[in-house]
C-alpha cells in the first residue's frame, strides 16, 4: 500500500495498479513461485478451498478483510513494541536530564513502565479497543476524550476536501483524455505535475497571504469551536479544504487519466469503435463500466492521503485536528497520544486501502460472474 | 545520448537543479552574511542590503536561503542514497533468491508500508533523539519500503526474462545474474525511480522541519525556514513564503527531469517491440 | 489478375493503395513509413479473398482500410478503397460510421481481448445491428441464436446469455464471427481469426466460418500467414511482402502453379522431409516414469517415459497445455520432478538445477522459441556468444574472439555481425546466434523449445536446415519441442505425442506417423492444414460418414 499523495511525485502510467495491491507484483513472478493467496486458502484446508471454488467473489473479500485485521493488529505491536524497544528512557525524558534516581522510579511506576512490555501492550489494546487510550502525560487528560472531539474536527475537513476533489479530479481526468495530446491535456499535465511538487504548508500559507490577508475574504486561523454554527464551520474551514484539495487534485487527476487512457486503448474499445457506434455510446457503454474499477480504485488511495494530509494542514491553519494533537504531542513527547493517534491514522489509511481494493473486486466482472 | 533529443521543460528542471547544486557547493562563497549572523531589523522587507529582506531574528534571507539549499540538499541526498542502496541490494535479493526470503521481505515491507509514512515518522521522531544522521537514517528506511516494490517488481520482470533463465542454465551465479544480467536492464526506470524519491525526500525533509521535527536550529534549511518566519504572514510578511518557493521549485525542477526520463524509458520499450 | 473484367460491378475495388504511419520519437522529427504501396484488388460479392504474407508485411492494415480506419498513428495517403463503387476514404465522420459494422464487419485476432469483459456476449452480438436500425431487438436476437447454431456453438439458446471469459478460445473466436455476421453485412474482414487457436480447435472454428460464410453469402478478406489454412477457405489469393504485392492469382493457380519465387518458396516450405535413423537402440537421454508439477499441489506431467540415442532428434509434439514445454523444464532442472528420474549418458542426473555440476550443465543446452527475450539487449552477440567460452572453457582474448568468429561462420552469419545488439538483428538473425551460443558449450544434447515457431516460413526452412547441418556435423542430440506437425516429419528421428501432461504415443517416427493411431494422435495429425485445396472438405466429410459409422 503506497502512500500516494502528492508527496510522491509523478506517477507512471501504471499508478493505480502501482498503488493499489500489495501483492500485485506477485502476478508478474514466476508460477512456481506460490503467492500468498494460495497459501493463505492452505491454512483454512478443504472447507476453505471449496468455499473459494464455489463463492470466489466473498471469498477474495472476505480474506481482503482478514488481511487488513491481521496488518491492523501487526501495526498495533509496531507502535508499541517498536517505541519499546527503541533507546531513551520516557521517565528520564518526563522529569527532564536532573532528575534523580528516586524521582525516576517514581515515575515510571507512576506511568505502569515498571510492569512488563507484553502485559503493558496487551492491557492498551484491551483500552484501545474500547476507545480508552489512558491518560496524557502531559495534560492528564483522558487521550479518549480529547481524540473524540478532534477527530470529529479532521474529518470534517478530509470530508469536505472530498467533495470538492472527487468530482474535480474526475472531470479533469476526463477532459484530458477528451484532448489527449492537445493543448489542454499538456496544459492540465504540466500544471499537474508543477502541483504535485508543492508542499502542502506552501500552499497553505500562499491561500492564507492572498486570500485572508490581502483580500480579507477568509478567515484566519481556522479555529472552530462547538458554539459555532453549521455555517460558520463551513467558512472556517474554507482555506484548508481549499489547501487539501489542491494538494490531492494533481495527483488524483494524473491517476485517473492514466486509468481510462488504459481503457480507452483496449481492444474492445477498438471493437466498438469498428461497429460503428459513436462516441457517447463507446464511452458510456464500453468503456466506463471497465474504467470505473480503477478510477474509485485511483479515488479511495488518494483519499488514504487526505488521513495524512490532514497533519501538515491542521498544524498551517491552527486547526484542532487530530493532526495538530498529534504533532504537539510528540514535542512534547507524550507517549499514550502519540500511539493513539498513530495507531488511529494508521487504521483509516489500512481501511481505505482495503476499500479500494474490495471495490476493485467487486467491480471486476471475472469475479463477479464466475465460471 | 543526443543532447538536442532533450526536450525544453527537461532542460529548466536541469538549469533549475544545477543551480542548486552550486549554491549548496559554494554557499559560503556566494552568500553575503553568515548563515546564523543577525544582520538588522526582524522581518525587514526586500532589497537594499538584503536582497530578499531579512527573517524573524533579522538574520539576511537570502545569506540563510543558500546556506538552506546546502542542508536541504545533503540531508536529502543522502537519504535518498540510502534509502535507495536499501531498497535495491533487499529487492534484488528477493526477486532473485525467491522463495522463503522473498516471502519474509515482502511481507515484512507490507507491514511497514501499512502505516502512513509520515504518521510513522512522526512515531519514530518522538522517541528518537535529535540527531541529523538519525533523521537521515530514519528517511532512508521509511523510504526504502517504497524503494523495495518498485525494485522487487521491475527485478522480477527482468528475471523471468528467458535471457536470465538461460544465464542459470550456464550455471552463473547471483552475483553475475543481478550485476551483469538484471542491473543493466533496469538502469533507467531506476534512474527515473530515484528522481522521484530525491524529489520526495526533499518535500518530506522539508515537511518534517516545518512541523519541527528535522533539521534544528540555528541550522538554516528551507523547511525550517518557513516555520521560523511562519507567525509574519498574518502581517502580510513574506518571508516565510520565500524558503517555500524554494522547496517547490526545486522539487518541480527534479520531477520535469524526472518525466522527461520515464518518457525516455517507455519510449525505449516501444521503439524496440516495433522494430 | 483473375476477374478483372467484372471490377466495375465489384462489391469492394482497392485502387492503388498507399498507407503512411507516422512514429514521434520524443526530441527527434516525426518518423513516417510507408506501410503499404501501390495495392490494388477487387473483391466480388459473396467471394473470398485471402491476403497472405509474414509480419510486417502491411495485411492488417489493408484489411482495416476496408473499414477506413488505421491503428495508432496509420494513415491511409493514397489511392482508393471504393465500397460498392462509393470512395469509404472520401466520407465524413457519420458516413464512415454508417458502413462499420453494418456494411463492413470486423473479426479480431484475438476475440478474448475484442470482447467487453463487462457485457454478455448475446447484447455485444447484436449490439451493432440495433444501434444501426438494422433490425429490431427481436429478430437481432433470433438471427444471433441462428448464427450460433450455424457456428456449432453450445447451447446455442443459452450461450448469449455468458460473459466472455465464461467460454473457451475457439467459442468466442466463433462468437466473434457471429458478431461479425449478425448485422448481415456485405463484407467480413477476418483478421488471423485461428492462428491464436490450437491446431485442433482452429480446424473446427475454419470449417465453422467457412460453413457460415457460405450460408449468408457474405464476402470476405480472410487474412492470415498460413498459405494452407487460407487455401481452404478463399477463390482468391494476395501474396504481400513489404507492404507491396507479390502475386495475386485465383487459389488453385497460386498453390499449384505459383509465378513468383516468393510464392513458390511459400508453398513448398513444408516438403522438407529427412529419412529417420535405422538404429534407435542407443539411450543418450533416459526419461523414466517422470511426474512433475507446480507448487500448490497442480500436476502438470503424469507418469513421462521416453528415451534418446546419441546423436539423433527425438521430436516432443503436442498443443498447448500437453505439458512439452514443462517436460522440457524438468530437463534442465529447472523444475525438479516430483516422482521417476532422468539418465544421461548412464549418469543419473540431480533433480535440481543447483544440484547439477558445471560440467553437467555444459552438456545439456537450450534453445528458445523467443529469441528476443532469450538474449540480454544490453550485450553484444560478442558477448552472448562469448560467455560460455570463457564460463566453461576459460578462454579470453584473441582465443576466444577467433573461436566467436568460428561459430558465427558455422550458423552461416558474418563476422560483421560481432559487435552488434540484439535489437539489430533480425528475427531469424537472432534465433543463429542463440544457436551459436548454445554451440559455444560444446554440448551433447540441445532442447529446443519451439525455436521457429515464431519466425515466418522461409526463415523458420532456413534455421531447421541449419539445425540439421550442424547434426551432422557435430553428431548433437536433439529434444525438439513443436506443434507443427510438418516439422516433425522433418527432422525427428523418433516422436512422443503428448496430450494433457500424459504420453500419448512414442516410438520412431515412421510408426508413430503411420497407422494404426489411437483417437488422438489421429485427430492431430488429421488437424494440420494440408496445401490442397479441398483438403478441408475432404476431412469433414471423413468425420461425417465416421460419426455416422458409429
Amino acid at each position: 500500500m503506497m502512500e500516494s499523495g502528492p508527496m510522491t511525485g509523478p506517477v507512471p502510467t501504471d499508478g493505480t495498479a502501482d498503488g493499489a495491491h500489495p501483492r500485485s507484483a506477485d502476478l508478474s513472478g514466476v508460477p512456481a513461485k506460490p503467492n500468498p493467496a494460495d497459501a493463505q486458502g492452505e491454512l483454512g484446508g478443504t472447507f476453505w478451498r471449496r468455499f473459494i471454488f464455489r463463492r470466489p467473489l466473498a471469498a477474495l473479500i472476505l480474506q481482503r478483510l482478514g488481511l487488513s485485521v491481521g496488518l491492523l493488529f501487526a501495526v498495533s505491536l509496531m507502535i508499541f513494541g517498536g517505541i519499546e524497544a527503541l533507546p531513551g528512557d520516557f521517565a528520564t525524558t518526563y522529569l527532564g536530564q536532573s532528575a534523580t534516581p528516586q524521582a525516576v522510579e517514581n515515575i515510571r511506576k507512576d506511568l505502569g513502565l515498571d510492569r512488563p512490555w507484553s502485559e503493558r501492550y496487551l492491557s492498551w489494546l484491551g483500552g484501545a479497543v474500547q476507545g480508552d487510550f489512558g491518560t496524557s502525560w502531559a495534560s492528564k487528560n483522558s487521550v479518549g476524550e480529547q481524540i473524540a472531539k478532534r477527530l470529529g474536527n479532521s474529518l470534517f475537513l478530509a470530508f469536505f476536501a472530498a467533495i470538492v476533489s472527487v468530482p474535480l479530479a474526475v472531470g479533469l481526468g476526463m477532459l484530458a483524455v477528451q484532448f489527449r495530446n492537445r493543448l489542454p491535456d499538456k496544459i492540465i499535465n504540466v500544471v499537474s505535475l508543477a502541483a504535485i511538487s508543492l508542499p502542502e504548508f506552501f500552499v497553505g500559507y500562499l491561500l492564507i497571504m492572498f486570500f485572508a490577508v490581502k483580500f480579507g475574504v477568509a478567515t484566519f486561523p481556522a479555529t472552530v469551536y462547538d458554539s459555532m454554527s453549521f455555517t460558520e464551520r463551513l467558512s472556517a474551514i474554507a482555506l484548508p479544504v481549499a489547501t487539501l484539495v489542491l494538494v490531492v487534485l494533481a495527483h488524483m487527476m494524473r491517476m485517473t487519466r492514466a486509468a481510462i487512457l488504459n481503457v480507452m486503448s483496449s481492444a474492445y474499445v477498438e471493437t466498438a469503435e469498428l461497429k460503428g457506434l459513436g462516441m457517447f455510446r463507446i464511452i458510456a457503454r464500453h468503456a466506463a463500466p471497465n474504467a470505473v474499477a480503477p478510477v474509485i480504485n485511483v479515488i479511495a488511495l488518494n483519499l488514504a492521503y487526505l488521513v495524512v494530509g490532514v497533519v501538515v494542514v491542521e498544524v498551517v491553519f491552527v486547526y484542532p485536528g487530530m493532526g495538530q494533537y498529534m504533532v504537539d504531542a510528540v514535542t512534547v513527547r507524550d507517549m499514550p497520544v502519540v500511539q493513539a493517534c498513530g495507531l488511529i491514522f494508521a487504521a483509516f489509511y489500512i481501511f481505505l486501502n482495503m476499500a479500494a481494493d474490495i471495490l476493485a473486486i467487486l467491480a471486476n466482472p471475472r469475479l463477479r460472474h464466475p465460471r | 545520448m543526443n543532447l538536442r533529443a532533450i526536450p525544453f521543460s527537461a532542460w529548466i528542471g536541469i538549469a533549475g537543479i544545477a543551480i542548486a547544486i552550486f549554491c549548496a557547493l559554494f554557499a559560503p562563497v556566494i552568500a553575503p552574511f553568515g548563515e546564523r549572523d543577525v544582520v538588522g531589523d526582524i522581518w525587514l522587507p526586500a532589497g537594499g542590503d538584503f536582497l530578499l529582506g531579512t527573517d524573524n531574528l533579522g538574520r539576511d534571507l537570502l545569506s540563510r536561503l543558500i546556506y538552506g539549499a546546502r542542508t536541504t540538499i545533503f540531508v536529502a541526498l543522502a537519504a535518498t542514497v540510502l534509502s535507495f542502496s536499501l531498497g535495491m541490494i533487499l529487492s534484488f535479493t528477493a526477486a532473485v533468491m525467491g522463495g522463503f526470503v522473498d516471502q519474509f521481505f515482502s511481507r515484512f515491507n507490507d507491514l511497514m508500508m501499512a502505516i502512513p509514512t509520515l504518521i510513522f515518522a512522526l512515531v519514530v521522531l518522538a522517541v528518537l533523539p535529535q540527531h541529523l544522521w538519525i533523521l537521515i537514517l530514519v528517511m532512508a528506511v521509511l523510504d526504502s519500503t517504497r524503494v523495495f516494490r518498485i525494485g522487487r517488481a521491475v527485478a522480477l520482470d527482468v528475471a523471468v526474462m528467458e535471457f536470465v533463465e538461460a544465464a542459470r542454465l550456464r550455471g552463473e551465479g547471483s552475483t553475475w545474474i543481478i550485476f551483469r544480467e538484471i542491473l543493466p536492464n533496469t538502469l533507467s526506470p531506476l534512474l527515473a525511480e530515484f528522481g522521484l524519491r530525491f524529489a520526495f525526500s526533499i518535500l518530506f525533509l522539508s515537511t518534517l522541519s516545518f512541523l519541527g521535527l528535522g533539521i534544528q536550529p540555528p541550522a538554516a534549511d528551507w523547511g525550517g525556514m518557513v516555520k521560523d518566519n511562519k507567525d509574519g504572514i498574518i502581517f502580510g510578511i513574506s518571508a516565510a513564503l520565500i524558503p517555500g518557493a524554494a522547496i517547490a521549485t526545486l522539487a518541480i525542477c527534479v520531477n520535469l527531469v524526472v518525466d522527461w526520463l520515464m518518457k525516455r524509458t517507455s519510449s525505449l520499450k516501444g521503439g524496440r517491440g516495433d522494430a | 489478375m483473375p476477374e478483372s473484367s467484372s471490377a466495375k460491378n465489384a462489391l469492394l475495388s482497392v485502387k492503388n493503395l498507399k498507407i503512411e504511419a507516422t512514429s514521434y520519437p520524443p526530441g527527434e522529427p516525426p518518423k513516417t513509413v510507408t506501410l503499404v504501396e501501390g495495392v490494388s484488388f477487387d473483391l466480388q460479392k459473396g467471394k473470398v479473398l485471402g491476403l497472405i504474407g509474414e509480419s510486417g508485411a502491411g495485411k492488417s492494415t489493408i484489411g482495416l482500410s476496408a473499414l477506413a480506419y488505421g491503428r495508432g498513428g496509420v494513415r491511409i495517403t493514397g489511392g482508393q478503397v471504393l465500397l460498392d463503387g462509393k470512395d469509404i476514404l472520401t466520407l465524413d465522420k457519420n458516413g464512415i460510421r454508417s458502413i462499420r459494422g453494418a456494411r463492413v464487419c470486423y473479426v479480431a485476432q484475438s476475440a478474448a481481448a475484442a470482447f467487453n469483459p463487462a457485457h454478455r456476449l448475446g447484447d455485444q452480438v447484436i449490439e451493432a445491428s440495433l444501434r444501426h436500425g438494422i433490425m429490431s431487438r427481436e429478430e437481432a436476437k433470433k438471427r444471433a441464436l441462428y448464427l450460433f447454431q450455424v457456428l456449432g456453438l453450445p447451447n446455442p439458446e443459452s450461450f448469449g446469455e455468458r460473459y466472455p471469459h465464461q467460454v473457451s478460445g475457439g467459442q468466442l473466436q466463433r462468437a466473434m464471427t457471429a458478431m461479425a455476421l449478425c448485422p448481415n453485412p456485405e463484407l467480413i474482414v477476418f483478421d488471423e481469426p485461428t492462428t491464436a487457436l490450437d491446431v485442433t480447435t482452429q480446424i473446427d472454428v475454419l470449417a465453422a466460418i467457412k460453413h457460415a460464410i457460405e450460408e449468408t453469402h457474405t464476402a470476405a478478406l480472410y487474412i492470415t500467414h498460413d498459405l494452407a489454412v487460407v487455401a481452404q477457405i478463399s477463390d482468391d489469393i494476395m501474396v504481400l511482402r513489404h507492404g507491396k504485392t507479390v502475386e495475386y492469382g485465383t487459389t488453385k493457380q497460386v498453390i499449384e502453379a505459383p509465378r513468383e519465387d516468393y510464392t513458390r518458396a511459400l508453398v513448398s516450405v513444408r516438403q522438407t522431409k529427412r529419412d529417420e535413423a535405422p538404429d534407435q537402440t542407443g539411450t543418450q537421454l533416459k526419461i523414466e516414469h517422470v511426474s512433475a508439477g507446480y507448487g500448490n499441489g497442480f500436476k502438470v506431467l503424469h507418469d513421462v517415459s521416453m528415451h534418446l540415442p546419441k546423436g539423433q532428434t527425438l521430436a516432443i509434439v503436442g498443443e498447448s497445455g500437453s505439458g512439452k514445454s514443462t517436460l522440457a523444464r524438468v530437463i534442465t532442472g529447472l523444475l525438479p520432478p516430483t516422482e521417476g528420474r532422468i539418465t544421461f549418458e548412464g549418469k543419473e542426473l540431480p533433480r535440481a538445477l543447483k544440484g547439477r555440476s558445471t560440467d553437467e550443465l555444459r552438456r545439456i543446452q537450450m534453445i528458445y522459441q523467443m529469441a528476443d527475450t532469450a538474449m540480454n539487449p544490453r550485450q553484444t552477440v560478442r558477448d552472448i556468444v562469448g560467455r560460455p567460452l570463457s564460463f566453461y572453457f576459460g578462454m579470453h582474448g584473441a582465443k576466444k574472439t577467433a573461436r566467436v568468429k568460428e561459430l558465427l561462420d558455422q550458423i552461416e552469419m558474418g563476422t560483421r555481425f560481432l559487435d552488434r545488439y540484439p535489437a539489430e538483428l533480425s528475427g531469424g538473425q537472432k534465433q543463429r546466434v542463440a544457436i551459436a551460443r548454445a554451440l559455444a558449450a560444446e554440448p551433447e544434447l540441445i532442447l529446443c523449445d519451439e525455436p521457429t515457431s515464431a519466425l515466418d516460413p522461409l526463415v523458420a526452412e532456413g534455421i531447421l536446415n541449419l539445425l540439421l547441418k550442424l547434426q551432422e556435423e557435430t553428431a548433437v542430440s536433439y529434444v525438439f519441442i513443436t506443434h507443427d506437425i510438418a516439422i516433425v516429419r522433418a527432422i525427428a528421428d523418433s516422436v512422443a505425442v503428448m496430450h494433457r501432461g500424459r504420453l500419448v504415443r512414442f516410438g520412431p517416427k515412421s510408426k508413430v506417423l503411420a497407422p494404426p493411431f489411437d483417437d488422438y494422435t489421429d485427430l492431430l495429425l488429421k488437424s494440420v492444414p494440408e496445401m490442397e485445396i479441398g483438403w478441408l472438405e475432404r476431412v469433414l466429410a471423413t468425420r461425417r460418414m465416421e460419426s455416422a459409422g458409429n
